[in-house]
């Protein structure tokens, strides 16, 4: 069992593959949650489709399996861009410029950064999420970029960072 | 061959560490010098990251901190022999941040090859769980309740008192769960124990396994912490290859970005696949936790701290600390704070103390004003309270918390109604439904506070705030509601100012 997916091109969903990846984890004691990160590892996203399957397999109903779905932050109901970055919102890095320096990726991304915040840009490359902590609260401000860590940025090194 | 230590730490990595270990293996073989390089978990002296030390005659040798460019010039300077390099800091444990410490949770982290069971072992590892096999269950619970060992996730409460809880019910099978979900901003001595050592968690659980009667432990690690994940995961793998645990297994699983998860009985329903949400309590999870069975629930720092009271007696560790804090908390300084990292020290010295002489005031180099303790529940406090002691008790008594040992300093120039309007978002955004004052009270106190900040009836608005705060504080299911009253009104009560900035001229407008 792969621990947690590091980002790679979602492959397009199967009735078969979502079979096949619930009778990998049916064992497990409380297997919906690691189906659900499987689902996402390998397809980048929950499918909608799939929930219906996996309920049927688990023995729920389609709406108990939709409820945890949404419950979590981190399942999305479509694949995200090329690029993800999540950049930590929270207090560490609000006292050390984060908000200031995710703004300015944000604009040059053309993304919300007010009410809204984050997105995928309307070409599909990145996605800016945000996190509320990553444990790297002592080189605050921090971001995963494809899931690798960074931190100590301004809003330039972030940019740089992305590639934007 | 020489020796090299470089962080695999996921702050260490943050700022560089694989793009310098990875400069100086090209640059040891431009040269035709045989190195090899050990990456282990971080020292905590976060500030100094990445920190590279050499191995000489004379012990290891600490430079930092390194950036990839630094490393021709260490070369030159002759840093694998310990010469002398303006990065060069000595002896790590000789540095004052280092040397002042009490060491023992993280005795070894930072050290220690966080994958090789065999260091592990030469340095003490498994010696607390042989003692714990040759005393029995008994005798590990009268110990870890001597030590006056707390739960270090938040709430503080007596460990042995809980495995003795759990150990006395009936039923089987039950299990231990560790929760390693982490999510209070400012805190990340749970994820250095996962990437640095551990070996020490995974023998603390089959400690509490042994000692309540359960063969079977789960850790619930955070989805947000992929490198800990990783590195606890490969050290399961060892340790079953090993075959040091017996019967005993652990499994481990994923959170999925959810704050309140990291609430016992939240992550609990997680583990079992469900939304997570908070059950009412009773029942306690230690007489039906998960699957309905008895089950300990600890934090990793708790577990991790367990074999070294048992290797080195309860007495040793109780002799440390204050009043009924006992033994040491691994403090974690965040922020805007001159000296960040993990300071892991005997209960007892005051929060002045740990802000301005350990941490050295702000990296700003401007006047702290607020100091935010354990996490987004916690309270903001004024220097004005830097007298209190770092005692769970002292902290109470000041309307405050330690929680899991986070101390997050900002500077003159936060704005505090910002940040209690913040403690609403995010007890709005993490909130799991359940109960409405947390789910409905947080917005409206968001609503309220965006008023208050536009100069709308201010007075009226802030009443209204206090009102909402006691009804989240004594309708809430758990602390997530309950507790986000704590930085709100510690920034009411100490930064007054801050939410009538606008007030003198619009005391008049009318929404
Ligand atoms: C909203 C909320 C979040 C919590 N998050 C954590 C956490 O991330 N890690 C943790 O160990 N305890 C957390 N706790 C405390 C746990 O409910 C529980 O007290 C703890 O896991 C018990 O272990 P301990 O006694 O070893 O501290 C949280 C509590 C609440 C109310
Ligand atoms: S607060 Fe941003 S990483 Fe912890």
């Amino acid at each position: 069992m792969s621990y947690l997916g590091s980002v790679e091109t979602p492959q397009p969903w199967s009735p078969e593959g979502v079979q096949a990846i619930v009778a990998a984890h049916q064992s497990l004691e409380g297997p919906l949650i690691p189906i659900l990160h499987a689902l996402q590892n390998i397809y980048g996203c929950v499918p909608r489709e799939a929930v219906s399957i996996v309920a049927h397999a688990l023995n729920l109903s389609r709406a108990e399996v939709h409820g945890v779905v949404t419950f979590y932050h981190d399942f999305r109901d479509r694949p995200a861009g090329d690029r993800v970055v999540k950049i930590c919102r929270a207090e560490a890095c609000q006292a050390k410029g984060g908000e200031a320096a995710a703004r300015v990726l944000l604009s040059v991304l053309g993304l919300p950064h007010d009410t809204a915040w984050g997105g995928t840009t309307t070409d599909g490359v990145v996605t800016v999420e945000p996190v509320y902590c990553l444990g790297l609260c002592a080189v605050a401000p921090a971001a995963l970029i494809d899931g690798e860590p960074f931190g100590r940025f301004d809003g330039m090194r972030l940019c740089e960072a992305v590639g934007s | 061959m020489i020796r090299l230590y470089i962080p695999g730490d996921a702050a260490a990595l943050a700022v560089g560490a694989s793009d310098v270990a990875r400069a100086m293996t090209s640059e040891a073989v431009r040269r035709g010098v045989d190195i090899a390089i050990t990456r282990t978990g971080s020292r905590g002296m976060v500030w100094l990251e990445p920190l590279v030390e050499v191995e000489t005659p004379g012990g290891r040798i600490a430079y930092g901190p390194v950036d990839a460019h630094d490393v021709a010039s260490l070369f030159d300077a002759g840093f694998l022999a310990g010469d002398d390099h303006p990065l060069r800091i000595g002896r790590p444990e000789d540095h004052p941040w280092l040397r002042d410490q009490t060491r023992i949770t993280f005795a070894r982290c930072g050290i220690v090859d966080p994958a090789s069971l065999s260091d592990y072992r030469a340095r003490g590892g498994f010696a607390g769980l042989a003692k714990a096999r040759a005393i029995g269950p008994e005798a590990i619970i009268a110990a870890v309740t001597a030590s006056g060992l707390r739960g270090r996730g938040g709430a503080g409460f007596p460990a042995g008192i809980k495995w003795k809880t759990v150990a006395a019910a009936a039923g089987a099978p039950k299990y231990v769960v560790c929760n390693a979900d982490e999510g209070d901003s400012g805190t990340f001595a749970d994820r250095m124990i996962l990437e640095g050592d551990p070996f020490a968690l995974i023998e603390g659980m089959a400690i509490a396994g042994f000692a309540t009667g359960a063969n079977t432990g789960f850790v619930y690690a955070r989805s947000e912490y992929p490198h800990a994940i990783r590195a606890f995961g490969r050290a399961l793998d060892v340790v079953r290859a090993d075959g040091a645990l017996g019967a005993f297994d652990i499994k481990l699983r994923i959170g999925a970005g959810a704050y309140v998860c990291g609430e016992e009985t939240a992550l609990l329903e997680s583990l079992e696949g469900k939304r997570g949400q908070v059950r009412a309590k009773p029942p306690l999870p230690a007489h039906k936790g998960l699957f309905g069975q008895p089950t300990v629930v600890n934090n990793v720092l708790t577990l991790a701290t367990a074999p070294w009271i048992l290797a080195h007696g309860a007495e040793a560790y109780a002799n440390l600390g204050v009043g009924r804090s006992r033994g040491t908390q691994p403090i974690q300084l965040a922020g805007n704070v001159r000296f960040p990292g993990l300071y892991e020290t005997p209960f007892g010295l005051t929060l002045g103390e740990l802000v301005m002489g350990v941490g050295g005031g702000t990296a700003s180099g401007r006047p702290v004003r607020a100091v935010q303790c354990g996490g987004p529940l916690g309270a903001y406090f004024p220097p004005a309270l830097f007298d209190t002691v770092y005692d769970y008790e002292a902290f109470a008594a000041r309307d405050g918390l330690i929680g899991h040992g986070g101390i997050v300093v900002f500077d003159d120039t936060v704005d505090m109604a910002v940040q209690a309007r913040f403690a609403f978002d995010f007890c709005a955004l993490e909130s799991c439904g359940k109960c409405t004052p947390c789910r409905i009270g947080s917005v409206r106190g968001a609503e309220t506070l965006d008023k208050v900040i536009a100069g709308i009836e201010v007075e009226a608005n802030l009443a209204l705030v206090e009102d909402l705060c006691h009804t989240l504080k004594f309708g809430s299911l758990c602390a997530l509601g309950s507790f986000t009253p704590y930085p709100v009104m510690s920034a009411l009560t100490h930064f007054p100012e801050d939410f009538r900035r606008l007030a003198a001229g619009s005391e008049t407008r009318v929404s």
